[in-house]
């Protein structure tokens, strides 16, 4: 699903530069959970925007579903981004004046999908997420677990390939972060890739595999016995 | 682009911020309506400085006779110059193609008397198209005719206020009015647009005049009116003409200013609008000073509401927006809110405007309007503007990285 070759990235910081990521190799197939740790400063969060086309590499390949990542205008970005990736924030990113299932629909109407079929399949994925009663409530009368579950149901709405996750749950409590992993496994289960980034040792331990970055390298990569959320809960 | 879908995306978020719409709205709003009062003040301004000049004909030239300040050809200079009725006819037989009309004009101020009532007022003694020259509108009866003036009869059209002053209610036709001591018949009464002034005076034919007066033909003044597909070149050119002529028939040194005075209508008229145009101007270009303020004043709230949407930007290209998706959102927003919010204010404005109407009248303000092609360019050049202005910031937005967009807090 995901290959990356030699990935090198550095950012222009004033005179001199600093360089984040220092050659990544590194693939995900399809149906994986993968957990992103390191410490702050090791790169992890721009790994995840390179994946998630937030962000351009300086060197190296990215190949997503078989094509190939490269030289991307901001157009075809765009595309790609609601074709194959849906994103969830540590701070949730909501449209604040638009309603839980206004939000869910948004990458839906970028995809060209008719009115009435957004409103269907929004109400679909927010009963998934189990928050079909809140579908006309404004973020602000969600709490941070509601509101992270609108974002993953948002992040599901366009079918993406891969489900980029910045820190799901950094915004969260403990509790309430096992309901989002437990949310999120779930969603695996049903055979959806999912990258998440995260530093909590025990969410990366809900993952299926776990990725160590160091000072812009990968110094660990194994896949582990995951712990279901659904005890925690 | 404009596909329903779009457009209800654009409702919804109007519809949500409705500070930020309200905002940007009211600055265009009250941008037009200003432009519209005060372009509209301006034409008003224009309308008063026309009236002043509406009340009379603006194809006359008036001659008065002066007094010699040179010695001519053996004549002292302190003479009086006079005309006469043979000058008329000089006059008529010289420039025939440059001539309307013509009339003399012998003015005297005395006691008129009808029974009981009395009072003074000014008799000028004309020739019938006198009334196309001062505009005397007939209420009543008929103004003086070629048989008066032939018949030299002792006929009187006089003036509603005359009419007011001597009769009060009674129907005046066909009574006598006595005037220095002649019985005149009155056989009309007439308004005029002058003023109060110009409607108490009485008309009587300039023959019968000069009979009274020891059968003199001496006239007073001579009022000529030029043909008005001459122009204001044309009327200089008679007026030149006219003024050698006469000052060559009662020999006044051509260079003498004091034995002939001309009075061009023509002249006045030009000088007069000629300031109207420039008090126009002024207005026009408060007016145009108006509109660059509103556009100024949308163009900074389209920076401050591109900057306050950026992470809302960010999250949507996050979500797969476009760049072109992302402009297009913001300026047809903003066209629509200039559209329908500059058009409320140029409605108010084109409304206050009629609703002046002479309100205004003593300050120099009658009937202000707007020509509606120029409000509605106003109102289209703003909304223009406005996305011009919109079109930047958003095109600056459209190329923020997501990720850049999305760490704004």
């Amino acid at each position: 699903m995901i290959e990356i070759k030699d990935l090198h990235k550095s950012y222009k910081m004033g005179s001199n530069s600093l360089h984040v990521l220092k050659g990544i190799n590194f693939s995900v197939e399809e149906g994986e959970l993968v957990a992103i740790m390191g410490s702050s400063g090791s790169g992890k969060s721009t790994l995840l925007n390179i994946l998630g086309m937030l962000d351009e590499l300086d060197e190296g390949s990215y190949v997503l579903d078989g094509v190939p990542i490269k030289n991307l205008n901001e157009t075809k970005a765009a595309n790609y981004r609601n074709k194959f990736l849906g994103f969830v924030f540590q701070s949730f990113n909501l449209i604040n004046y638009k309603s839980a299932m206004e939000n869910v629909a948004l990458p839906l109407y970028y995809q060209k999908v008719g009115r009435k079929e957004r409103q269907e399949k929004a109400l679909k994925y927010l009963e998934q997420v189990g928050l079909k009663e809140w579908a006309t409530h404004l973020p602000n009368e969600l709490s941070g677990g509601q509101k992270q579950r609108v974002a993953i149901a948002r992040a599901m709405a366009a079918e993406p390939k891969v489900l980029l996750a910045d820190e799901p749950t950094g915004a969260l409590d403990s509790k309430t972060s096992y309901e989002v992993m437990d949310l999120i496994q779930k969603i695996n289960d049903q055979g959806n890739t999912i990258l998440i980034v995260t530093h909590e040792p025990d969410i990366a331990d809900m993952c299926k595999r776990i990725v160590h970055l160091k000072d812009g390298v990968i110094i660990e990569d194994k896949k582990v016995e995951q712990v279901r959320a659904a005890q925690y809960v | 682009m404009f596909s329903r879908d779009n457009w209800k995306e654009i409702f919804e978020t109007i519809q949500k911020n409705k500070l930020r719409t309200f905002l940007s709205g009211f600055t265009v709003a009250l941008g037009i309506l200003i432009f519209v009062v005060l372009f509209g003040f301006g034409n008003g301004l224009k309308n008063t400085f026309s009236k002043f000049f509406e009340d009379d004909a603006q194809n006359i030239i008036t001659l008065f006779p002066g007094q010699t300040s040179k010695p001519y050809k053996g004549y002292k200079s302190g003479r009086r110059i006079e005309f006469d009725n043979s000058d008329l006819e000089d006059i008529k037989t010289n420039f025939p193609i440059f001539l309307e009309y013509i009339t003399p004009r012998i003015s005297r101020n005395g006691m008129v008397k009808y029974k009981n009532e009395s009072n003074n007022y000014s008799t000028r003694a004309v020739a019938p198209s006198h009334q196309i020259a001062e505009k005397t509108i007939i209420m009543e009866g008929r103004y003086l005719n070629v048989n008066d003036i032939k018949g030299k009869s002792k006929t009187a059209v006089i003036g509603r206020l005359v009419q007011k002053d001597l009769f009060g209610n009674k129907n005046p036709i066909g009574e006598y009015i006595d005037i220095a001591g002649s019985a005149f018949k009155v056989i009309g009464v007439y308004q005029d647009e002058g003023g109060d002034d110009e409607e108490r005076r009485i008309y009587i034919p300039y023959t019968t005049r000069q009979l009274i007066e020891k059968n003199t033909d001496k006239i007073d003044q001579i009022i000529v009116a030029f043909r008005p597909e001459l122009g204001y070149a044309g009327a200089l050119a008679l007026d030149k003409g006219i003024t050698e002529f006469i000052k060559k028939k009662k020999y006044i040194d051509p260079d003498d200013q004091n034995g002939l005075y001309v009075r061009n209508v023509a002249e006045g008229l030009k000088q007069t609008q000629q300031m109207a145009f420039v008090l126009q101007m002024i207005v026009g270009f408060v007016a145009i000073g108006t509109i660059i303020a509103g556009i100024i004043g949308i163009s900074n709230i389209m920076v401050f509401v591109v900057k306050e949407r950026t992470k809302e930007l960010g999250i949507r290209k996050a979500l797969g927006a476009t760049p072109k998706s992302v402009i297009s959102t913001i300026l047809l927003e903003s066209v629509f809110i200039t559209t329908v919010f500059g058009f409320i204010g140029m409605i108010i404005g084109i409304a206050i405007l009629s609703s002046m109407g002479d309100k205004l009248k003593d300050r120099f303000i009658t009937d202000p309007y707007i020509d509606m092609p120029v409000a509605i360019g106003a109102t289209v050049l703003l909304i223009v503007f406005g996305a011009l202005a919109g079109y930047i910031p958003a095109k600056r937005a459209a190329r923020i990285k997501p990720i850049v967009a999305l760490r704004d807090e």
